[in-house]
């Protein structure tokens, strides 16, 4: 599941692949897919990615107090690649392993990729249907954060998406298998503030995404959609929510 | 309990993970599959341009609600950092370490 191999047959479509380097294209309406493109990907998410190795770390110890063998668990963190969902599918974990609850825990909290994905479209459109969804199954909420950042700037860079999602699942994968083989020998992740680095990583994204006063109203009704929604409701349903009703909102708004 | 040894592979496991695996690549691929498929109208496009913002408030405000004066305290390091030097990973370096030491002092 690593590397997604790229079957023949498959039209490369779009704009050509210019080989501009890192440079930003700003206002170009070319996206480009190539080597520097992931290596750019990679490189930039290197340091999220070692955090993100945090999160690997407990959700191995987890697993394998779960019942979990290492290997199992490795199969778990690089064929899924969703933090959130395995945390919570090896907190389920039972004897006899409740099937279906586990896969509903995992539809619900990963619906949220459908609208990342989305918000990704107006870019991945652009690439043939292989990178685009390829690409698509390496993201997580941190490269998607970073490729948002990236390709709003105007870069162009279609690979970008790759790159993040190649480091962060060799960093998922090694550190799952690291915590399942370790055990009990690492303690607490937040004595090293590992915890801290998605909120630090969104809140990074927020003022990079901030317009000015056309953004204030969406995003106080996120805000105050997330928050109600997730006192109120079970699981990551308040993420869904506050974009959806954020979003809708917007269309409303769009004809006055 | 299920598998003893670290590399045992038990059937029902591994097809729990792979089925896991097929429900998060559909999610993953799903909202990209429709925006391809559907006329996207002037209106729907702006709907569709504040999500990524959106979203972001959405993870964050909970999360941060959550927390407490340390990590209230270091996400405003990190915007701080991020406004007067636009680098995102001075931005989380600078935060992780204003956590841990907010989370000492308080």
């Amino acid at each position: 599941m690593a590397g997604r191999p790229c079957p023949p047959g498959e039209p490369t479509a779009g704009p050509s692949v210019a080989d501009t380097p890192d440079a930003a294209s700003d206002g170009s309406e070319t996206v480009t897919f190539d080597r520097s493109g992931i290596r750019a990907g990679f490189l930039t998410c290197l340091p999220v990615a070692l955090g993100v190795g945090g999160y690997g770390i407990a959700f191995g110890m987890l697993a394998r107090r779960a019942g979990l063998s290492v290997a199992e668990a490795a199969l778990m963190s690089a064929t899924v690649l969703a933090g959130a969902a395995q945390i919570v599918a090896v907190e389920l974990w039972a004897e006899p392993l409740p099937v279906a609850t586990i896969l509903l825990a995992t539809l619900a909290i990963n619906l949220r990729y459908s609208l990342m994905g989305a918000a990704l479209g107006p870019w991945l459109k652009r690439l043939s249907a292989l990178r685009g969804y390829g690409s698509l199954l390496l993201m997580a909420d941190e490269n998607w954060a970073l490729t948002m950042r990236d390709l709003r700037s105007g870069s162009g860079r279609g690979a970008f998406l790759l790159g993040t999602g190649i480091a962060m699942w060799v960093f998922w994968v090694a550190s799952t298998i690291v915590g399942a083989a370790a055990g009990g020998v690492i303690g607490d992740p937040t004595r090293y503030g590992i915890d801290f680095v998605l909120a630090a990583v969104f809140v990074a994204l927020a003022a990079e995404l901030w317009e000015g006063r056309s953004t204030l109203v969406p995003w106080l009704v996120a805000l105050a959609t997330a928050v109600v929604a997730a006192e109120l409701v079970p699981g990551q349903w308040y993420i869904l929510l506050g974009g959806v009703v954020a979003a809708t909102v917007e269309v409303i708004r769009h004809d006055q | 309990m299920i598998s003893e040894g670290a590399l045992a592979l038990d059937p029902l496991v591994v097809g729990t993970v792979l089925a896991m695996a097929l429900v998060t690549a559909v999610t993953k691929i799903g909202g990209f599959w429709l925006l391809r498929r559907i006329e996207v109208s002037e209106r729907l496009e702006a709907g569709l341009s504040v999500l990524p913002g959106a979203i972001v408030i959405a993870i964050l405000g909970p999360e941060l609600a959550a927390g407490g004066p340390p990590e209230w305290g270091a996400a405003g390091v990190v915007l701080l950092i991020m406004w007067r030097t636009e680098n995102i990973l001075l931005s989380l370096c600078g935060g992780i370490g204003a956590v841990v030491l907010f989370r000492a002092i308080v």
